[in-house]
């Protein structure tokens, strides 16, 4: 490891693992405040004796559920984020390599393996004729890397190799460790919204209908905080999966460009990434097989969406990757650059 | 006072002290690690030899110079390998890069055979080589950068004042001593010949 990768890859290591932690940290705070929101607005609801639910709100049962519940979805999540991200995407373990193509794909990430100094990751292939690559997985020991079969058909060896060493570099900054954690949470938030959207549609019909028969009684002087605070609520819900969403792409642009500089680092060959990148640009887009949510772990946007394309504070927000052309254009400067030059390749002789 | 500020001085020299230490064996092993990677990748090729001599020698019954070539440089190799670790490279770079020449020596005269090249386990060995050739430089790219690593903290002060304590020698790096491989081509411009 030379010192520009000492440096930087140290320092993106410690990144990670904070943002981690704040990760872990703000969805259990924030699960917990829907949770005892709900309760909240529940204990209001009920003060004038009748309930809109079935049981007597007292004690926050709501809050301790979904506190105990976010935290077991993030230790699930840890642990078999990775299997779902992979399931997601319909990818298929290359096991027992068969063709020509499976064998040097076998091969190139043995190679990878001993110039990035980590032990093989298992590898996966995606049937989609777009060119993509990702890695995902919680530990650098138990990562993998998936390629589409349009990637192995549309390089060659050496820009094969420079495209596994940058995935090889997301694994060693523990990039996929982040990010495959991002991605797995922001499935399950979906998933819970769904389920909770339902539970409210019932439970609500059900309440609504009971309360606003006796709220003409003279019910509460709590109405309007009650409704104030059930509003909040379903917006904060509502948001939940944005904001997931809209972490996931910040922690992930300038990620792209160390990879690709450990990619060089790795390779000693700039040019064949930028190559790589000039081909996975230029085919079709998008990759049907990866969703939006495992966007941010591949090499190339598979949405291809043109806010990719531009800089700025916005477009670091919302999109997933930086410019292409930029990220070419990096390389290509240290691929000319005395340090990576090939000895003398002859100029073209004048006409 | 002065022999609390003495005790904290004394304790953060201890506490460097042992960081400096620890620093040093980490990279030694390190290196001696990568050391062992290219090992391992040297011996998959040593391995990988025969199987491509027998593959090839029925039908390449003009090229005994070149095959036999090969297996001496081979057997050189794997000698001069068994002797060598981190501070007594030069020998084993050596021979190991003439059984690269005679290597490369022998594919390139495979290629003018179409019929031999066409049968699927001489492209399946080509690739098998390839990739151990790819395996060999990236392992001997991992061992330079870490010797590297290793002998610049070992001269930077002021971890040098540790290096006998922790037993650090300067790891020799990986140098390519196949003449061959170093060649700068010519390049002849033609100011002279044009009209």
């Amino acid at each position: 490891m030379s010192d520009f990768e000492g440096t930087n890859l140290f320092a993106q290591q410690e990144a990670n693992r904070r943002k981690s932690r704040w990760i872990v940290a703000a969805f259990i705070l924030f699960f917990a405040w829907l949770g005892f929101g709900a309760d909240a607005i529940l204990y209001f609801a009920s003060r004038g004796g009748r309930s809109p639910v079935p049981w007597q709100p007292g004690f926050p049962l709501i809050g301790v559920v979904l506190t105990a519940a976010a935290a077991m979805l993030i230790y699930y999540t840890r642990r078999h984020g990775a299997e779902k991200v992979l399931w997601a995407t319909g990818a298929a373990e290359l096991t027992d390599p068969r063709t020509d193509e499976e064998r040097r794909l076998a091969n190139v990430a043995d190679e990878m393996a001993i110039a990035a100094g980590v032990s093989r990751p298992r590898l996966w292939l995606v049937n989609d004729p777009d060119p993509n690559a990702f890695a995902t997985g919680d530990d650098p020991a138990k990562s993998h890397i998936a390629v589409t079969t349009g990637l192995l058909g549309t390089l060659n060896r050496d820009e094969l190799q420079a495209v596994l060493a940058h995935e090889y570099g997301h694994i060693k900054n523990l990039d996929t460790q982040l990010m495959t954690f991002l991605a797995a949470l922001v499935g399950s938030v979906l998933l819970i919204r769904e389920g909770m959207g339902r539970f409210l549609f019932y439970g609500g019909r059900l309440g609504g209908s009971r309360s606003r028969d006796r709220d003409r009684d003279g019910g509460g002087g709590a109405g309007p905080l009650v409704i104030v605070l059930l509003v909040l609520w379903v917006i904060s819900w509502i948001l939940a999966p944005i904001v997931i969403n809209v972490l996931a792409m910040w922690v992930s642009r300038k990620r792209e460009y160390l990879a690709d500089a450990m990619s060089a680092q790795f390779t000693r060959n700039p040019l064949a990434l930028a190559s790589a990148l000039e081909k996975i640009e230029s085919a079709e887009a998008p990759t049907k097989s990866i969703k939006a949510g495992t966007a941010h772990l591949c090499i190339a946007d598979p949405l291809g969406r043109p806010l990719s394309n531009r800089q700025g504070r916005l477009a670091d927000a919302f999109a997933t990757h930086p410019p292409m052309a930029l990220r070419i254009a990096r390389l290509e400067a240290m691929g000319h650059g005395s340090a990576f030059r090939d000895a003398a390749s002859p100029p073209a002789q004048p006409a | 006072m002065s022999t609390v500020i003495l005790l904290v001085i004394i304790a953060i020299a201890v506490l460097w002290f042992i960081s400096a230490y620890n620093g040093l064996i980490s990279l030694k092993n390190q290196t001696l690690n990568a050391w062992k990677q290219i090992d391992v990748q040297l011996k998959r090729r040593h391995d990988l030899i025969p199987n491509l001599i027998e593959t090839v020698k029925g039908a390449m019954n003009f090229e005994k110079e070149t095959l036999e070539a090969v297996i001496s440089a081979r057997n050189k190799a794997i000698t001069a390998v068994a002797g060598a670790n981190p501070q007594n490279v030069a020998g084993a770079a050596q021979a190991e890069g003439q059984l690269t020449g005679a290597l490369s020596r022998l594919l390139a005269v495979v290629e003018s055979y179409p019929d031999l090249k066409a049968t699927a386990n001489v492209g399946q060995l080509q690739e098998e080589l390839t990739s151990t050739e790819n395996k060999i430089s990236f392992a001997r790219q991992m061992y330079n950068d870490t010797a590297t690593q290793y002998n610049t903290r070992q001269q930077q002060f002021p971890t040098n004042l540790v290096t006998g304590m922790a037993q650090a020698v300067p790891a020799q790096l990986w140098e390519i001593t196949d003449e061959a491989e170093r060649a700068v081509p010519k390049v002849d411009l033609g100011f002279g010949k044009r009209s």
